[in-house]
């Protein structure tokens, strides 16, 4: 097991340093240019001696960005080694700084989803597997094919529609139940500290509703599914012939094999505990990583882009290892090594 | 609806069937209208049943036998038409007995088995005619075609136990051995201590010719052969004692070797607890070398049944003797195998065309 585990992060390593080197060469060649846009502001002050072109030059020589791509990318990858990512161009702040600020709302966002999603998903893969073919199986299926199918914008503004906005007029609220956007009410200032917690919690409803129904349709599927292949095994049938109860048969025999594909997906989705959610958290203007990272790539923000774009391929690589592990410890037919 | 009008209604619908190789879909329509109307009856008498046991109780023709099937019928109601795996089969499985099961593949012997647990795919197989009585002693029977799935649970791995044909999938792969066995004797004797769960478990390692039964005890199937697992089926099917054992084509996924170390094990077992084995196989030779009666089926009926001397000396029926003779003999020197050219081209979903 250590040995695996060593060996997959070796792997990992070199994976990440390709995966580096390709986001940098993509954000180098993204059409807009932060140093362009920045030179041109420059040189068009009142009392600018230089023209856009000489600003440029010089810009460039100051970020390091005259070296070319693989001049640019060792650059950037010899201060990331020993762990200085730079300042974002965008926010004028330090990397870290900035990253500190955001990731933990979208931690708490992302990580509300997740709980939410295995505990409502899961249950029902597993009644719609037991009861195929029922009206709760159908039910719980259109529902899930429903979720799936909608885009998250139209789900957002579909529910600021109806619980921000309609919600007020039909009950004749003084003021809406929930914001349509934004992190804070008017009155946050002025809240105590536990009130001000509340505050937020508030302005994160929506868009956790948002994330959960968009994201429960295809867990509960991939439940239902692996349920009902399960269901059909030749041990579902010995552990029937035992004389055990219909419901043990399905909590405990079967549910610990369904279990098993489960996990490796669960692993999987550990990235996206931290990556943020990028549409949703811009359509609430949420102070998340998703939001922060999407407006530092539209302004062609390399440092951040690249300290974000990293550190979600260390989650993936991490993911995976950690499903494989996991896969090992609920399936005993896996041995690693 | 009584037994005979619902047999009725089947039958009208299969002879408005026309002979293509397709179905229209106001015909699907139509079969899947019926069959839910079928099986939800069905489903709802069983559920009835559960308030009186009256209603599923009835008395042993003979109260020397373990189990009586008395012109069962198990239909599946399928998407394209009412299959009639078993069509009113009657015979007695006496005490202490072994009566072989053999007739070709998709005659309906594990069907039948099957049905005698309760295990088949419900809603869509359901048996649907006649009786299968259980002897719970002082001549009282559970009729176990409308028995209630809990009063079942007590028999089903207690009194009546199954050996399934494939060892290979048979266990549940996450749990280890010691676990799987322990299950079902703790689910049936709730009184007794870990420790005798355990002892007992080890013991019946031990009587199913387990020797490391030990270290086999903490293993999961996938470190056991086939051989050692269905060793460990056969150990939970023994582990209660039961009155009777099934053993669906026990050795089928075996090795030759492996399989007459099975059976003897079997036949050992069976005279040690006093059970009686219901063994279905396709092996003419394993009936003759364990069986004391033996049934032959045919297209989902009983086409002969007698004690195994009465068979193998004196087949009656066609179907049976084409079985012996196609079977080969040592010494007999032959051209070509005999082969059963009628029994070839009949085809499993044929029995849908069946009157």
């Amino acid at each position: 097991m250590l040995k695996f585990t060593i060996k997959r992060l070796l792997i990992s390593v070199v994976i990440l340093l390709f995966v580096m080197f390709i986001v940098y060469a993509l954000m180098y060649s993204l059409p807009t240019s932060y140093m362009q846009k920045t030179a041109r502001e420059l040189s068009q002050k009142p009392g600018s001696l230089k023209s856009a072109d000489e600003w440029l030059a010089e810009l460039n020589a100051q970020y390091g960005m005259d070296k070319g791509l693989f001049g640019g990318f060792m650059v950037w990858m010899k201060s990331a080694a020993v762990g200085d990512f730079g300042d974002s161009w965008q926010w004028t702040d330090k990397v870290t700084n900035v990253f500190q600020d955001t990731i933990w709302y979208s931690f708490a966002l992302g990580l509300v989803c997740f709980i939410f999603e295995i505990i409502i998903a899961i249950p029902l893969g597993v009644v719609a597997a037991k009861k195929q073919y029922s009206i709760t199986d159908y039910s719980v299926t259109v529902f899930a094919l429903i979720g799936i199918s909608m885009p998250t914008f139209f789900v957002a503004t579909v529910y600021k529609l109806v619980l921000a906005v309609k919600l007020q007029d039909w009950f004749g609220l003084s003021r809406p139940l929930f914001d349509i956007s934004g992190m804070q009410s008017r009155d946050y200032v002025n809240l105590s500290d536990v009130g001000k917690f509340f505050d937020v919690a508030k302005h994160f409803v929506l868009p956790a509703l948002t994330l959960i129904t968009v994201s429960i349709g295809s867990l509960m599927r991939y439940t239902r599914t692996n349920m009902l292949e399960v269901l059909n095994a030749d041990y579902i049938r010995t552990a029937r012939a035992k004389g055990l109860s219909e419901k043990k048969v399905i909590n405990y025999h079967a549910f610990r094999n369904t279990l098993i594909p489960i996990v490796t997906i669960l692993g999987g989705s550990l990235p996206g505990l931290f990556s943020g959610a990028l549409i949703t958290e811009n359509l609430f203007s949420l102070k998340g990583i998703g939001n922060y990272s999407y407006m530092s790539m539209r302004t062609g923000d390399i440092p951040f882009t690249m300290f974000y774009l990293s550190f979600i391929a260390i989650l993936t690589l991490l993911g995976n290892l950690i499903a494989d592990i996991l896969y090992a410890v609920v399936d005993p037919r896996v041995r690693l090594n | 609806m009584s037994e005979k009008e619902m047999k009725s209604s089947v039958t009208a619908k299969t002879e408005k069937k026309k002979n293509a190789s397709y179905i229209s879909g106001k015909e699907s329509r139509k079969i899947s209208r019926f069959n839910r109307k079928l099986t939800n009856k069905l489903e709802k008498e069983r559920a009835n049943a559960n308030k009186d046991p009256a209603l599923y109780t009835t008395k042993m023709r003979d109260p020397n036998n373990v189990v009586e099937f008395d012109n069962m019928c198990t239909y599946f109601f399928t998407d394209i038409g009412t299959v009639k795996a078993v069509d009113g089969i009657s015979f007695d499985i006496p005490k202490c007995s072994t009566v072989g099961v053999v007739g070709e593949s998709g005659c309906g012997k594990s069907v039948t088995s099957l049905s005698l647990m309760q295990l088949l795919p419900r809603p869509t197989g359901q048996t649907v005619g006649g009786e299968i009585r259980f002897n719970i002693g002082n001549g009282e029977a559970l009729n176990i075609v409308n028995t209630p799935t809990s009063k079942m649970m007590d028999i089903r791995g207690n009194r009546v136990s199954m050996i399934f044909q494939e060892p290979m999938t048979s266990l549940n792969p996450v749990f280890r051995i010691g676990a799987q066995v322990d299950e079902v004797i703790k689910l049936h004797n709730p009184e007794m201590s870990e420790e005798d769960v355990k002892n007992r478990t080890l013991e019946m390692l031990e009587l199913v010719g387990i020797a490391n039964k030990e270290g086999v005890y903490r293993m999961y199937p996938h470190e056991l052969s086939g051989g050692m697992r269905q060793r460990v089926m056969i150990a939970i099917a023994l582990a209660c004692s039961p009155e009777l054992i099934i053993a669906d084509e026990p050795t089928t996924a075996l090795d030759v070797t492996i399989q007459a170390q099975i059976l003897d094990l079997l036949s050992d077992l069976k005279d040690k607890i006093n059970s009686s084995i219901m063994l279905i196989t396709h092996d003419l030779g394993v009936v003759a070398s364990m069986a004391d009666y033996v049934v032959v089926m045919y297209a989902g009926r009983v086409v002969e049944k007698g004690t195994a001397e009465d068979i193998f000396h004196h087949p009656a029926h066609p179907y049976t003797i084409g079985l012996m003779r196609s079977k080969p003999v040592v010494g007999k020197k032959v051209d070509e195998l005999y082969n059963m050219q009628r029994a070839e081209s009949r085809r499993y979903a044929e029995l849908l065309l069946l009157p």
